[in-house]
């Protein structure tokens, strides 16, 4: 991983991962803490006569940088037989109580592990690590968001096994994980019943990078005023080709077809690789 | 606040092109930005600022150059201008819209000395 590493995250702190490590692939990381060491001129190019201002066109995306550390995740996502879901929601939608449930009815069928995105604690990882599998968890300080150099990262901590489902619950944030490619093969919108049924149209830019909608929460909905028509209507003005499923994880309704989904979408990013034929 | 890591994704940028370009200052920094893309230009002056302090990039204005959101519309066949992604089609409300255009963070041109 790190293929283009250049550590400088701020507050990032990813659990076991204390930043004094030497990376096998030989080079050193200034992972100074605190500071960010940007200012200390990398420009020492002062070649003689250059004072006068002069154009430089330059045509780069800003984001570059984090899908290049996205790619290389997937790359390695694509040579281990690791199938990852970027799990991406509002705060208390209930993402840690549907993985949870999730890891309990396909541990036996499947190889599972987690990386936990939040902004403190490690309650989340712990609630997961309860379950068995493995859990990292990633506590991004004042950060909105995980990006694909935090995962890239994780992974050297979590090494999940080969064929894996790989979840990554993103920081609660129905914002700026949308920008943010971790190299997850689908991003998975969960939004509850309890929630506003336009959300979909109030956060566009979440529901059009997901690939699928949960819609979770629906044993609540006879006592809610939710209409899920029209949340529907409203994902599919986004993203027409959302898929939506409707479960309950306290509930357990609706939840065969998530599994399915996983089920159905792992075969198809894995064929043909060694991983899957061994299960067969 | 995803603006924040944006402008030190920017910054990443600017320090590497000082090498492979040989500035070391930044003057001024042309910024596309697509009027679908998640960015709040004002948040994104704002943390501009505070990350390009005290490096090469200091005290450089940023100007932001604004890209129309485009989409294609199936049912006229043909491109019409959107500002938001759930928006329907100005001319016949179709929402079946394909976005092309105006979804671009990047980088343009620098002002380097």
């Amino acid at each position: 991983m790190c293929t283009v590493c250049g550590c400088g995250e701020g507050e990032t702190h990813i659990e076991g991962h204390d930043h004094e490590h030497s990376h096998e692939h030989g080079h050193h990381h200034h992972h100074d803490h605190g500071t960010h060491d940007y200012g200390s001129g990398p420009a020492h190019a002062h070649a003689p006569g250059m004072s006068q201002s002069r154009m430089v066109q330059i045509e780069q995306d800003i984001l570059s940088k984090n899908d290049e550390y996205a790619a290389a995740n997937r790359r390695w996502f694509a040579e281990h037989g690791i199938l990852t879901l970027n799990l991406v929601s509002s705060p208390g939608s209930g993402k840690t109580t549907l993985l949870t449930r999730t890891i309990n009815d396909l541990r036996g069928e499947l190889g599972l592990s987690v990386i936990e995105g939040d902004q403190q604690t490690s309650n989340d990882a712990e609630r997961i690590r309860e379950t068995g599998v493995k859990a990292l968890q990633i506590n991004t300080g004042k950060g909105c968001h995980l990006d694909g150099h935090m995962v890239g990262h994780a992974l050297e901590s979590l090494k999940p096994d080969d064929g894996d489902v790989l979840f990554i619950e993103n920081v609660g944030n129905l914002v700026c994980p949308a920008a943010f490619d971790l190299g997850e093969a689908h991003k998975v919108a969960i939004l509850s019943v309890t929630e506003g049924e336009d959300k979909p149209i109030k956060y566009p830019d979440m529901f059009h990078a997901s690939d699928l909608m949960l819609l979770n929460k629906v044993d609540l909905l006879p006592h809610l005023n939710f209409d899920v028509e029209k949340c529907i209507e409203y994902a599919r003005r986004v993203n027409p080709g959302i898929k939506v499923l409707q479960l309950s994880a306290t509930s357990g309704e609706g939840m065969e077809q998530w599994y399915q989904w996983i089920r159905a979408t792992r075969q198809v990013a894995l064929i043909g690789h060694p991983a899957l034929s061994a299960e067969a | 606040m995803h603006e924040m890591s944006l402008c030190e994704n920017m910054l990443t940028i600017l320090e590497e092109k000082a090498k492979s370009e040989g500035f070391s200052k930044v003057r001024t920094v042309w910024v596309e930005i697509g009027e679908l893309s998640c960015v709040e230009v004002e948040a994104m002056r704002f943390c501009f600022k505070v990350v390009s302090n005290d490096s090469l990039a200091q005290d450089a204005k940023l100007e932001i150059v604004d890209i129309p959101g485009e989409a294609w519309c199936m049912h006229c066949a043909k491109t019409v201008h959107v500002t938001q992604r759930f928006d329907e089609c100005p001319d016949c409300g179709s929402y079946q819209l394909q976005v092309t255009g105006g979804t671009e963070m990047r980088i343009k041109e620098l002002e380097v000395e």
